[in-house]
Order: structure tokens, then sequence, then C-alpha cells
């Protein structure tokens, strides 16, 4: 069916949960105004930017429940939506809880930043939920705007506004990458509807239209830049290590989710009968990515900027789940998509936790010996970094999503064998420096000049052990959420698992 | 006794109990109140951690030798089963099983783990709790593999296994603890992962009619039999790696002497005792089962043999030349598990028992070796032989352990040393003369190496103050010793209840995969 968005019923069927969060944060801005700032209010508002973020959770969960479907529109109406939002929304109210304290310590007071949080977590859900180019464009500019302003949050401090600057000059220039290569795709098939696109090159046979193919090229180019994926990655470190930590978090985590579901859905719903020509390039980023994430990640000695690298490598293995294409691969990416979220937001909030204000040396040097003075903090942060390395039992959940990811390849219809091989192997690389990390923790000793890190603030704790939690228990009982994940593709992914046999 | 053990429904809930043990031992241990609180901070724990770890081992190897007795030796199948769903929509199952040859490396472990404990007992001050968790969640894992009978579940007690033995090395190991620690794992990280494609492949190879994944180890047996040759070579290929880099097959072996050396005592003592095994028991269980036609390869298979033998005098050369002690045992390591996968790839009844019997003997032999490094080491913080002669004197207890235990890692007749590599020697030679003629050139390197380095340890003249006020083996040293001696004897006298409860599952090993593997003519293959 298709939802007639001019019909209000209509309209809240498709976007009920996307018009609450917008509505709530508009009123939240309003709340934030209403104040002077201060701490309090700050605080104010950002657990009320939490309570929204759950109820938008429960409406999010609630439609899921109710099953909707939309086949076509500009409006996607399925699970692999829901799921998706899910993910940007734990995301996000982790950054919150996080921000709270991060911003008490670095004397960030305008409560403002949770709000903008709340608007770029809007912006991700109707990517999610776009299916139609136009849609796309809307959804990135508003989760990015929101962004650019939150890096140079921390506007005293160089690196932050270094970073900003930064983050908005590649941003734009990945999205006008993107625009023109929107344009391409519209002047060759004559639409913007995902569907509609598919259609039109069957219909005027435009597999080998040169036009088209630089639509899809730049669009690569494009969201290559916002997943950061090798050879586009080259803004995340810097990003990444100026902004404040948790809207670091929120990037490696929320945004790249959200960027990679659009991209999934737009590769999947319009482009799947050109499957062999995408695939090949697809199949590239993806190894290279891998490659140079984790081989360059090797050689940093900032935590932030190994993060930042990790991520990108972590881009790479998303990447094979979609180059599998098919709804196997679908829900081994948005298991995927789960397990690194949790892992990667744990680890910051581990590293907010342990930060001091100002947070000028972030090395992984500081933690040594962590073990004997933060025993808590450092095994937390050794579950992370194992569930990011993607090993069973002690890294929970981390290690199903790899093995999920490397099913898939190994199942699709073209079996990803040499891919599946790089993945592994790189996974091995990955090694060097998670262990790096552990290894400062627990095995070097405490350097008597260290600073014993201030007891980390209530919010903080409770994102570190919550994602701890979550990834250890379903790192032993990972089938409700296998489950759950099977059911959420997108509702087209079926037909281009047919096809591509 | 069977009786009483089946009164108790024995059978039913042993193997889960033997895993669920050390676990919630794991969580008691850490929850242990620290007693002293102005002794903590100089880093001095409550040493009740290691009472309680050392009789929760106690306990567990008293729950594990049930199965000496409930065990049957005419039945080849799978014995006190467990089926548990786990992941359905995976297809991967809880399922456990003991056979003839997990039997043993059961009971090795739970033997060996006690007295690891007491050989840790006083060398390990700082962070004692987690230490003896790690201790307990390492039991978990090592008695998962042997007795998996999903390859799922295999696999991830297989890296169960490797991140307490990494952190054993990298936290209370000795100088160079960190590089040890971090190139035991890449070392064991590698091929396992490229196992895991190699599994994950099997499992989809097996799908049922909804595509379901399966992992069962008995639907594999007979299902990987029929798979092409190039996909079985590649596969074996994969399951290979993990498991020589494991066992260590030359030229897989350098992590050993670095992990070995640098691990505490009790991480050597289990690293050679048992976790080694790990790669053997691999071979057997996995390996030769599933992809019989690729590891009986005339081809493949003489690479490997000759690797092992490669292992058998390489190994024991370069024992040789040791001037640590520490080194020279784990050296000695490598060439004792050549004479295993010799064995293994003879694939006769006699010499696949006899790489059982020297596995369980190197588990025995070379685990007391390494705890009397350990008493050295403690006294004298040094394990370069140079440093010692003539001990004999002031420590004549000790001398006549080491020489005992030394006699039995070389195989003198009399003690378990000799039943295994003899069975080895003899079943090999039925297909393979040439080389064991040569492999048994590594039973007298063995001599030499351990002769020699006890002679200059224990009988030299005295000549060096420090070690004339050496003291004897204290009463707890004893405790350690004293059972690795008595089964050194009775192994070496009686092996037989052992054999037989072994040779069952053996024999259906060789008869599986020469059936399956259309074995060829092997004396050509020999010459």
């Amino acid at each position: 069916m298709q939802f007639d968005l001019t019909m209000p019923a209509q309209l809240t069927s498709a976007l009920g949960p996307d018009l609450l969060l917008m509505g709530g944060a508009m009123v939240l801005l309003l709340w934030s105004g209403w104040r002077r700032e201060s701490d309090e209010h700050q605080r104010s508002v950002g657990i009320l930017s939490m309570v929204l973020c759950v109820l938008t959770m429960v409406a999010v969960g609630y439609y899921a429940y109710r099953g909707y479907t939309a086949s076509d529109g500009v409006i996607a109406v399925d699970n692999f939506r829901w799921a998706a939002d899910e993910i940007f929304l734990i995301a996000t109210l982790g950054t919150i809880a996080m921000s709270l304290d991060y911003n008490r310590r670095e004397g960030i007071t305008p409560g403002e930043s949770h709000v903008l949080l709340l608007f770029s977590t809007s912006g991700m859900m109707i990517l999610a939920a776009a299916r139609d180019l136009i849609i796309v464009f809307l959804g990135i500019e508003l989760m990015s705007i929101a962004i650019y302003v939150l890096v140079g949050l921390n506007r005293r401090r160089e690196r932050s506004a270094e970073g900003a600057i930064k983050y908005f000059l590649l941003g734009a220039f990945s999205t006008a990458f993107l625009l023109y290569g929107i344009a391409l795709v519209y002047g060759a098939t004559g639409a913007t509807n995902f569907l509609v696109i598919k259609a039109n090159i069957v219909r005027f046979n435009l597999q080998h239209s040169g036009l088209l193919l630089a639509g899809i090229a730049l669009l690569l180019v494009g969201f290559g830049f916002k997943i950061a994926a090798a050879p586009f990655h080259m803004w995340a470190p810097d990003v990444y290590e100026g902004a404040p930590t948790p809207i670091t978090a929120y990037m490696a985590a929320a945004v790249k989710a959200a960027a990679f579901a659009a991209f999934f859905r737009l590769w999947l719903e319009a482009f799947p009968t050109l499957l062999s020509t995408w695939h090949e390039a697809v199949w590239w980023l993806a190894a290279l990515t891998m490659i140079v994430g984790n081989l360059v990640a090797l050689a940093q000695r900032n935590i932030k900027r190994l993060l930042a690298y990790s991520s990108i490598a972590h881009a790479g293995y998303i990447l094979v789940a979609m180059v599998v294409g098919t709804s196997l691969g679908s829900s081994a990416f948005m298991f995927y998509l789960f397990a690194y979220t949790m892992a990667t937001l744990g680890a910051f909030a581990v590293i907010v936790a342990l930060g001091r204000a100002g947070e000028d040396n972030m090395e992984v040097e500081e933690y040594a010996g962590l073990w004997s003075v933060r025993p808590g903090l450092a095994v937390a942060m050794a579950v992370f970094m194992l569930a990011l390395l993607g090993f069973p039992i002690f890294g929970g959940i981390g290690f199903f999503a790899k093995w999920y990811v490397l099913e898939a390849a190994l199942k699709a219809p073209f079996p990803q064998t040499r891919l599946a091989v790089i993945l592994v192997v790189t996974s091995v690389v990955s090694a060097g420096y998670y262990l790096y990390v552990v290894m400062v923790m627990f095995m070097k000793p405490r350097s008597s000049t260290a600073i014993l890190p201030e007891r980390a603030g209530g919010w903080t704790r409770a994102v570190v052990w919550g994602s701890a939690a979550i990834i250890l228990i379903f790192g032993l009982f990972p089938d409700a959420l296998v489950s759950l994940t099977q059911r959420s593709t997108p509702a087209m992914s079926k037909e281009v698992a047919l096809r591509s046999r | 006794m069977a009786s009483f053990l089946d009164s108790i429904g024995y059978n039913l809930w042993v193997l889960p109990a033997l895993l669920a043990i050390p676990l919630v031992g794991a969580v008691i241990v850490l929850m242990l109140p620290v007693r002293e609180p102005a002794a903590t901070a100089a880093g001095v724990e409550t040493p009740a951690a290691r009472q309680v770890a050392l009789w929760l081992f106690v306990l567990e190897f008293v729950v594990s030798i049930g199965l000496w007795w409930s065990f049957n030796p005419a039945d080849t199948g799978w014995q006190a089963p467990i089926d548990i769903g786990w992941i359905p929509t995976w297809g991967v199952r809880f399922t456990l099983g003991v056979d003839g040859i997990a039997l043993m490396m059961v009971l090795l472990t739970t033997f060996i783990m006690p007295l690891s404990v007491l050989g840790s007992w006083t060398t390990i001050r700082t962070k004692v709790r987690s230490y003896y968790a790690l201790l307990l969640i390492l039991t978990t894992g090592m008695l998962g593999v042997f007795l998996a009978r999903d390859l799922f579940l295999f696999y991830v007690m297989w890296e169960v296994m490797l991140v307490p033995m990494y952190f054993i090395i990298g936290v209370w190991g000795g100088e160079r603890r960190i590089y040890a620690s971090l190139k035991f794992f890449i070392y064991t990280m590698l091929p396992s992962l490229l196992m895991l494609v190699a599994i994950i492949y099997l499992g989809l190879h097996m799908k049922g009619a909804d595509g379901t994944p399966d992992f069962s180890y008995d639907r594999l047996l007979t299902g990987a039999v029929g798979m092409p040759e190039r996909t079985a070579l590649w596969l074996f290929a994969a399951f290979f790696l993990a498991f020589a880099v494991k066992v260590p097959i030359f030229p897989f072996h350098t992590w050993l002497p670095d992990a070995h050396v640098e691990a505490p005592t009790a991480g050597s003592v289990i690293l050679a005792g048992i976790m080694l095994k790990m790669g053997t028991f691999g071979f057997l269980r996995f390996a030769l089962p599933l992809f019989p036609g690729a590891a009986m390869n005339p081809t493949i298979r003489m690479i490997i043999l000759i690797l092992a033998l490669i292992g058998i005098i390489y190994g024991a050369l370069v024992a040789m030349v040791q001037p640590d002690f520490k080194k020279l045992v784990a050296y000695s390591s490598v060439s004792h598990l050549g004479f295993v996968m010799l064995g293994i790839f003879a694939l006769t009844l006699q010499s696949v028992q006899g790489a059982l019997m020297v596995m369980i003997n190197h588990g025995i032999s070379t685990g007391a070796l390494f705890l009397l490094v350990g008493i050295m080491y403690e006294r004298r913080h040094s394990r370069l032989i140079d440093s010692y002669g003539g001990i004999a004197r002031v420590a004549p207890m000790f001398a006549a352990i080491l020489t005992f235990v030394s006699l039995s890692s070389i195989g003198l007749p009399g003690t378990n040393g000799f039943v295994g590599e003899f069975l080895v020697l003899i079943g090999s030679f039925r297909t393979y003369p040439v080389l064991t003629i040569i492999a048994t050139t590594g039973v007298i390197f063995a001599a030499v190496y351990l002769l020699w380095a006890i002679q200059r340890i224990l009988f030299n003249p005295l000549d060096k103050a420090e070690n004339e006020h050496l003291t004897d083996l204290n009463k707890r040293e004893l405790a350690m010793l004293v059972p690795l001696v008595a089964a050194i004897i009775w192994l070496g006298v009686y092996p037989a209840p052992v054999l037989r409860r072994m040779e069952g599952s053996a024999q259906l090993l060789v008869n599986r995969v020469e059936r399956a593997g259309s074995l060829p003519r092997v004396s050509e293959a020999g010459r």
C-alpha cells in the first residue's frame, strides 16, 4: 500500500515516531531557552531528552509490533527501518547520558546540545525511512548540520574547532558529491523514488547508461565519505579526535549506522538490477576499508584516533554484509550494527569516565595499570575491546556479529569466500591494537606520577555497565536478537536475492 | 562403583557439572573478601583465594574421576551425552559427550589443575583472586574443547581458553611477558579464525531443508566425507593450521618457547600439560575423521609426517644447546609432540594408542618438569643451568624426583614415557619403517639433553656459594610432586586399564579414516 502523506491519519501511521521525536525536540528547544544557562538546566534538558528518546523507542516498538508495511511511496515502512531506528535511539540515549557528566566536567552549559542530538537523530530516522533520493538528502542534511555544530561544541578548545571546520568542509564536499549523483541519476532515469528508478532502469534499458553509472559512482563516493570507508576516510580520525568525546561516540555509532542504513536501502532497492556493475566497486570498497582501517589503527597511540580507525575498519566489515546483498546479508548487517554500536558506545563511555577536564592527552599509555586502580572500568574496557575484536564469550555479542557476517558472506548466492578470508585476516590484525589497549591496562605497571582518575559520574557508569551487560548477555544467548534481525530486512531485499541468483 | 554412580544418575549430570563447577568457582573466588586492607595496599591479597581454588579443583577432580568407572570401554559411542538447544536459528546446539579419547584428556586436565594451583601457591602474590579465577575459567574452556560435540561450541570453547592464558602469561609472567603473551594470542588466533571460516562452511554444507546450518559433529562425520576433493583440501588446511600451531608442529612452533618460558609456573604446566594436547586432540577428533580423503592423501600425509619428524629431531637438538632449563623443557615439548603427530598420521591402532599415551605422559612428565623448574626458580631466581651444580648434595629429595621425572621424559622402561613412545614406534614401523627409524634417534637425543642437563644441575661439583644453603622440598612441594611420580610409575608398569579405555575409540578412528579415506598402499608411501 502507499501512504498518502497529505492525510493526517496516514501521515502519522507512516511517520509517527519521527513526528513524536521532532515535536518533542522543538518543545525541549523552547524549554532549554527558557531558563538561564547553567549546569542544572543542562542536566534537566538532558534528562528530558532521554525521556523523549525512551518514548520514541516505545513508539517505534509499537509501530514495529503493529507490523504495517508500505511497499512503495516515498516513505518506507518496514522492519528494517524500525530496527535501524532503535539502534539510533539507543546510541542517542547513551550519548546524552555521557554528555550529562561530560558537559559538567568541561563546563559546557548550553542545554541545546542535547536537543541538537535529538534533531540529528530525527534526521537519521528519516534517512532510515527514505525511499526517495530527495528524502535521503533531507535526512542527511538534517543529521549533519546538527553534528557540525556539536563537533565544535567545546569552542574553547582549538582541536574542537579544527575538527568542526574539517567536518563541515568535508561534509559539504561529500554532500555535493551526493547531490550531483542524485541529479545524474534523476537525469538518467527521470525519477527520484527508489522503486521507480528500479523500474525505469529496466523499462528504458539503462544498464549501460553512462549518465546513470556516473550518478551511481558519485553516490558511492558521497556515501563513502559519510560512512568513512577507505579511501574516503581521511577526515574521520581528526574529527573524532577533536570532537567532544560523547559526540565522537555518537558519530562513530549512530551517524555511521544511519548513513549505512540509507546506503543499504538505496543500493538494494534502486539498483538491484545493476548488481553486477556496482558489486565489484563495493567489494573493493569493503576490502580496502578493512585493510586500511586495521593497518593504520596499529600505529595509533591516541585512544580516540585508535577507535576512529577501528570504526573505519568496522565500516569495512559492514560493507561485506552489503556486498552479500541478500536478506541474510541485511539481517547480518543489522546485527552487526547493533553489536558495533553497543561496543563503541561502551568504549567511548569508558574514555569519558577516565577523562580529565580539558582532555588534552588521550594517550593509551595513560591507562597503564588501570586495572589496579579502577578494576571495573578496566574489565569493561577489555570487554568492549574484545567485542570489537569479535571474540566469543568474553567479547560477547561481537563474536556473533562477525560470525553472522561471515555466514552471510559464505551463504550468498555468489559466496564471498575471498572477502571472508580478508575479513578474518584483518580481524587478526585488529587484535594488535585492541589487545594493545588491554595490555596497557592490565600488564603495564601504573606509573607513580599518574593521577588517579576521578570517580566517574553515575550516568557514564550506567552507559558503561549497560552496554557491557547487553554485550555479555546477548553474547551468551543471541537467539532472540538473531530472530529479530532476521525479520528486520527491507521489504525489497527478498526480490534482490532472487534476481541475483 | 559403577552401580553407585548409576544410583546417583552420574552420567546425566557429570559433564555439565564439570563445566559449571569452575565457572561458579571463578565467581566465588572473585567475590572473596580481601582479608587485610593494609596488606592490599602493598599488593598482597588474601591467601583464602588459593585455598578455595585448590578445593574447587579437588572437587572437580573427584567429580571427574567417576568417569573412570562409569565409562564403558566396549561402547564406542558418546557416553554421558548432553544435548540442549542453544541458538536454534543458527542450528547451534549445546551438545557434550565423552569417548575414550576425551575421557583421558578430561582426567588429565582435572588431575593437573589442582597440582598447578599448588605450584602457584607462593609465587603468585599480586591480584591473587583474579589469577585463580582465570585458572578456573581456563579449566572450563579446556574441558569444553574435549567434550564438545558441536563444532560451533567447540570453536567457542577453543577461543575461551585463549583469553585467560593470555592474561596469565601477560600479567603474572616473566620479563618479556607482554611480548610473549601477544605472540601467543595472535599466533593462535589467526589460524583459529580460518578454522572458523571452515566451520561455517561445513555448517552451511550440512544445512537442513529450511536452510538452518547444522554443526553437529555426528552429522558432519557422515556428511563431510562426500565433499569435493578440492573443497575438502581447503577445509582440512584451515583445520590443520589451527591445530598445527597449537601442537605445535615445526615450523609453527616459534610462539611456544616464548610463551612457556615467560609464563608463570602454573601457566607453563597447563600450556605444556594440557593446552598443547588441544592440537593433537583436534587432529584426532576433527581433522582426520572429517576429511579423511585430504588427510590420507599420500603427499599431504608425507609432508605432515616429515614435519613431525623435523619437530622430533629439531626440538631435541635445540633443547640440547639451551642454557635456560625452562627453555630446554619447552623445546623438549616440540620433540615429544612430534612423536604424537607421527603416531597419529601413521594411523595404526598401536600408533594412535601410543600417540594418546604420549599425550598423557607428556602432560604428566613435562608438567612435573615445569613444576620442578618453578621450585628451582623460586629458590635461586635463576633458570640458567650454569647457576646450579651439585645441588643433589643439599637437596637430595629434589634431585631424586628431578632425576626420576627426567628419566620418564626420556622414556626409560618402567616409566610411562617408555610405554607411549614404544607404542608409537612399533605402530608406525608397520606403515612407515624408514621414518620410524629416524624418529627413534629422537629418543636418544632426549637422553642426551636431559641427562646432560641434570648432570650439570645436580651432580657437578657444588661450586657456587649461593647453592650451599638451598632448602630441599617442603611438604607442599612434595604434595604436588608425589601424585605425578605415582602416575608415572603406574602408567609405566600397568598401563592396561588406560589403554583398554582408549582402545575402542582409537580403533573406531582408524577404521573410519581408513575406510573413508581409501587409504593408499601405505608401504609405498613409506619407502
